[in-house]
């Protein structure tokens, strides 16, 4: 990259978001397929605004299209902070419809299904390199955190400068070990949550105020 | 680049592609490079490693690609270091990153990562 192209890009990325501080922050949930992204968006949208955002599932790539609700106002400490929750699909490298077959779906459907997976992850890319002010990046902590796609979306939020909140899901589970996610993101902050149970959310919205408000 | 004729014989292609090689290719050459390299089963190995953007493009275009029965992507691995804490406010401000990380891509058919840490990576390959 050039020196003034590289500088040019910075400053605008700078002012753009000065000039933007009074719009919502767009929040985008990131993270790897079934680490729990959209139950996370669906328990913040929930208890903030009393709607869903989407489909929870076990099958993986349940949600294949970045889903957006607006105007979440979380309340804390007396002050409010207003954000847009992007809920993105799970980032992979690979996809094989064959995966699906395995949750009782017939061919078709799984072809289906896969395609707009592949969609869904371009368009999650998409949306992370243009289009999201800060990240919370979900893990499921019962998973080794030390994959290539992890490694690499945290490398790419990093060098888009943007604020990122660790979030260790599913400490429900037996063998959850919020160390382990510690350890292998130690520049940023980790907080265990289970947002299926609803454990630790009151941390969860000091730290989302904290850090994007 | 004078190129050999692969033996009629059944094996497995590995590319080693230097640095120097990549560093005069535009993001999209780079990537469209490993991504032939790898439809054709061929196993892609980076002296220098992609930058986080040209990685999230790798990805991106990866999932354009992918066709049931034909490409169901790619496994990459590199060695698992964070080059971006290591930079400086300045480096950071001009966009500048240290991309020098060893890096592994093959067809996800074909290739398993067996082991991996912060000096090894250890991988099965197999024919198509």
């Amino acid at each position: 990259m050039g020196l003034l192209t590289g500088l040019r890009d910075s400053i605008s990325r700078v002012t753009e978001r000065l000039f933007s501080a009074s719009d919502p922050k767009r929040i985008g949930i990131y993270g790897p397929p079934n680490a729990g992204k959209t139950t996370l968006a669906n328990r913040i949208a929930r208890d903030w605004t009393g709607d869903a955002v989407g489909p929870e599932s076990h099958v993986p790539h349940e949600t294949r299209r970045a889903r957006r609700k607006e105007n979440v106002e979380i309340e804390r400490n007396g002050s409010t902070v207003t954000i847009d929750i992007v809920d993105t699909p799970g980032v992979t490298t690979k996809v094989d419809y064959k995966e699906f077959l395995e949750h009782d779906i017939d061919e078709e459907d799984a072809v289906r299904r896969s395609r707009e997976a592949t969609e869904g992850v371009a368009e999650a890319m998409h949306w992370l390199r243009e289009d999201v002010d800060g990240v919370i990046y979900v893990l499921d902590s019962t998973e080794d955190p030390f994959t290539q796609v992890n490694t690499m979306l945290i490398g790419i939020i990093e060098s888009q400068d943007l604020p990122v909140l660790i979030l260790a899901n599913k400490t429900d589970l037996e063998g959850s070990n919020i160390k382990q996610i510690e350890n292998a993101f130690p520049q940023h902050q980790t907080i265990p949550l289970s947002a299926l149970e609803g454990d630790n959310m009151d941390e969860v919205y000091d730290m989302i105020a904290e850090y994007f408000g | 680049m004078p190129e050999a004729t692969p033996p009629d014989v059944d094996g497995v292609q590995i590319d080693l592609i230097s640095g120097a090689r990549m560093e005069n290719l535009t993001g999209m050459e780079k990537i469209r490079l490993i991504l032939d390299g790898v439809r054709e089963g061929n196993i892609v190995i980076l002296e220098e490693g992609l930058s986080p953007d040209e990685e999230s493009k790798l990805i991106e275009v990866t999932m354009t690609e992918i066709s049931p029965d034909e490409f169901n992507g790619i496994e990459i691995e590199t060695y698992p270091r964070s080059e971006t804490a290591d930079r400086s406010f300045l480096d950071r401000l001009m966009g500048r990153e240290s991309t020098k990380k060893l890096t592994v891509i093959g067809p996800a058919n074909q290739i398993q990562t067996l082991h991996k840490d912060e000096n090894l990576i250890s991988a099965l390959v197999s024919r198509k």
